[in-house]
């Protein structure tokens, strides 16, 4: 018998091929995830060595990073083609690879085609205590189901396509516990940057983190996807929550979920993989509701957090010497000075999509925010994209386009857009951006962009002022 | 994969913490479809700095970076891996990396070097003169001023860097093991693993 395990050795445990004397462990991997972009060398690779994929019903590929989000078929639904070259030969790399390999391929004009990480969770192709890779380092957004999720390199792509396991050892454990009830205005985008501000962008690292807490219990299943998918940005490789009624409702009756008797007896599994009271965690951090606030970024890690009452800060304040290196080269490219106050910053782009913020719940909070307010002069460019076509759909029967319209936002089609520069959705160099997506690095947004991360609501309150705004106030 | 032993030459001495994976390969570069010429755009960002260490000529064809904590967070992409390959890096010393470029630097068969950071700042003072030591077999950083600093490795990975093998091929040796696995899984979790679930 063993003892109390977590929710993560559970999985682990009933994931494990074979053990090596050394501690290595071969883990199957139940579900993959394919892009267009880590994948053609993966493909490559298996071409040169003869290789077929092993289980080619468990993996499922959607093109995402590189497709434009303006409209992709013409009046009469004739495919538009797609100007970039190299983009354009990536993208068809993998709509021919994946037939090839018996691959599952959702395609650009289909409606399910949307950001891997909102398809996965929303065709129930995702899954609790199931292991979920996918070549992109936000695949951790997966464990909000309570799979264990993780983002893996090319050649790890071509290993799991070959094999369907993956050679790993066993992480340390961190239990991230936030109590207590948010405030008005405080998201889970607000409760993620705060934990990313608190535990540092390398603090995960080597860890598998399971966030728990009333908070968390009480936060709706997309709610928990924007906590999850930023897992990573506290280094940490995967980010798990706890599968609970929530959760099955959510997964229930979605495609590829399972149905009938299969469910009941999923049920009843998945009932069981909630950490054991008296686990231990390697090591525990503690958040409490009442301290956490609308919260944007000064810098270009997303560790650089600040309550958007708050300032830019002096790097001469941080006591470690890379530290305060670090900082005054990211305020140099951010062109801020110290003791700035947030809310004085100018945003001329606003962007409101990518995997982290483009559910329906997030198209909701900003539209909320926006219904019967306009842009600001200042602001250029104001995208709105959706994370996958059924989340366009939605907010359509919804009525939010028009408010987002009628906002002088425009109302894109799905993909990963100005979340990274890879498609011609990018904030001009020297322009700020008031951004939902998870990374504000150094030309994350497109050549000399400078991000600064917030919520759906904060970005909407941004576009309508023109420069960080505190959403409280603005809705108070 | 070419196998890893030694390796001995000069070292750009970066000391940067975070350094991501958006500033060791940028975005605009991932669009290809082939591993080889990335090395072009490996540390675009970064050599905009004038005054960077990858344009001083002092360190032209160095085959070691050094760097401060956290080194490859960030992005998934392994283009990083390969455009720090494709520029004739071979090692990287630093007192952490994201585990998930550590992998894909071991995949490749670069060679990521976690010291302490007293000895990273050594490092860092004698990279500006002179060459610098990786000895893989015997886990030594080493430089001709007597310094020596001991490495930890995985065994593992020391054994496939050491030689060079094929991890998919040594995987695919087990294949009984996983088709019984496979077997175990269907049986207990049918709806995870049977036909038409996924
Ligand atoms: S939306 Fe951004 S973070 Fe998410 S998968 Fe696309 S590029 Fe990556």
């Amino acid at each position: 018998m063993t003892g109390p395990r977590t929710l993560y050795e559970k999985i682990w445990d009933s994931h494990v091929v074979e053990k090596r004397d050394d501690g290595t462990c071969l883990i199957y991997i139940d579900r993959h995830l394919v892009h267009e972009v880590t994948s053609p060398q993966a493909f490559e690779g298996l071409r040169a060595t003869g290789r077929k994929v092993r289980r080619p019903d468990l993996t499922l590929a959607v093109p995402d990073h590189n497709l434009p989000t303006t409209p992709r078929v013409d009046a009469e639904g004739r495919r538009l083609p797609i100007a970039d070259a190299m983009s354009a030969q990536q993208l068809a790399a993998l709509e021919q690879n994946a037939p090839a390999f018996g691959i599952r391929y959702i395609d650009a004009i289909d409606r399910e085609q949307g950001i891997v990480h909102v398809v996965g969770p929303e065709q129930g192709f995702t899954l609790p205590g199931c292991t979920l890779v996918c070549g992109d380092s936000h695949t951790a957004a997966h464990g909000a189901l309570g799979a264990l999720a993780f983002g893996i390199g090319t050649s790890e792509v071509e290993h799991v396509l070959a094999t369907q396991t993956l050679l790993l050892k066993q992480s340390k454990t961190m239990e991230i516990r936030v109590e207590g009830t948010l405030g008005f205005g405080v998201s889970p985008k607000d409760v993620i940057l705060a934990i990313v501000g608190r535990v540092g962008a390398a603090g995960g690292t080597g860890y598998v983190v399971e966030y728990t807490g009333s908070v968390i219990r009480d936060m709706s299943i997309e709610g928990r996807l924007t906590i999850s998918n930023m897992a990573i940005e506290h280094g940490a490789r995967s980010g798990l929550i706890a599968p609970d009624e929530k959760t099955f409702a959510y997964l229930k009756g979605r495609p590829m979920a399972p149905s009938g008797a299969d469910w009941e007896a999923a049920v009843k599994w998945w009932q069981t993989l909630a950490t054991d009271p008296g686990a231990q965690y390697d090591r525990v951090v503690l958040l409490d509701a009442a301290d956490i606030v609308p919260n944007v970024t000064w810098g270009t890690s997303p560790e650089d957090v600040v309550p958007v009452t708050g300032a830019v800060p002096d790097p001469e304040s941080f006591a470690d010497a890379s530290k305060r290196e670090a900082a005054k080269k990211s305020l140099d490219y951010m062109g801020l000075v110290p003791g700035t106050r947030m809310q004085d910053v100018v945003v001329e782009n606003i962007f409101i999509g990518s995997c982290t913020n483009s559910r329906i719940e997030d198209l909701r909070a900003a539209a909320h925010v926006l219904r019967g307010r306009h842009i600001a002069n200042g602001v250029k460019q104001a995208l709105v994209v959706p994370g996958s076509g059924l989340v366009k759909y939605q907010a359509e029967q919804e009525g939010l386009d028009r408010v987002f319209r009628e906002a002088g936002f425009e109302w894109r089609e799905p993909g990963c857009s100005a979340c990274l520069g890879m498609n011609p959705d990018k904030v001009p160099s020297g322009e700020r951006c008031a951004s939902t997506s998870n990374r504000n690095f150094m030309g994350r947004q497109g050549p000399g962009a400078r991000t600064h991360l917030l919520s759906p609501a904060m970005a909407a309150a941004a576009a309508v002022t023109g420069r960080l705004t505190d959403v409280r106030e603005l809705m108070g | 994969m070419d196998k890893v032993s030694v390796i001995d030459g000069r070292a750009y001495p970066l000391g940067l913490k975070n350094v991501d994976t958006d500033m060791i390969i940028a975005a605009e570069w991932l669009k290809t479809t082939s591993r080889a010429g990335l090395g072009a755009g490996a540390f675009e960002r970064l050599r905009k700095d004038p005054g960077n260490v990858f344009d001083d000529p002092e360190y032209a064809g160095a085959p070691i970076v050094i760097a401060g904590d956290n080194f490859g967070c960030g992005s998934s992409r392994e283009h990083a891996a390969w455009a720090m390959l494709d520029m004739g890096l071979k090692a990287v010393i630093a007192p952490s990396y994201s585990d998930i470029f550590s992998s894909n630097a071991f995949k490749n068969g670069i060679l990521a070097v976690v010291l302490p950071q007293e000895a990273i700042d050594r490092l860092m003072e004698v990279a500006k003169t002179d060459p610098i030591h990786i000895d893989l077999e015997h886990q030594t950083v080493t430089t001709r001023f007597q310094d020596r600093f001991t490495f930890e490795i995985d065994p593992f990975r020391k054994h496939c860097l050491m030689e060079g093998l094929d991890e998919i091929g040594l995987t695919l040796t087990m294949d009984a093991q996983i088709a019984t696995f496979e077997n175990k899984a269907a049986a207990e979790r049918p709806w995870m693993m049977g036909e038409g679930s996924a």
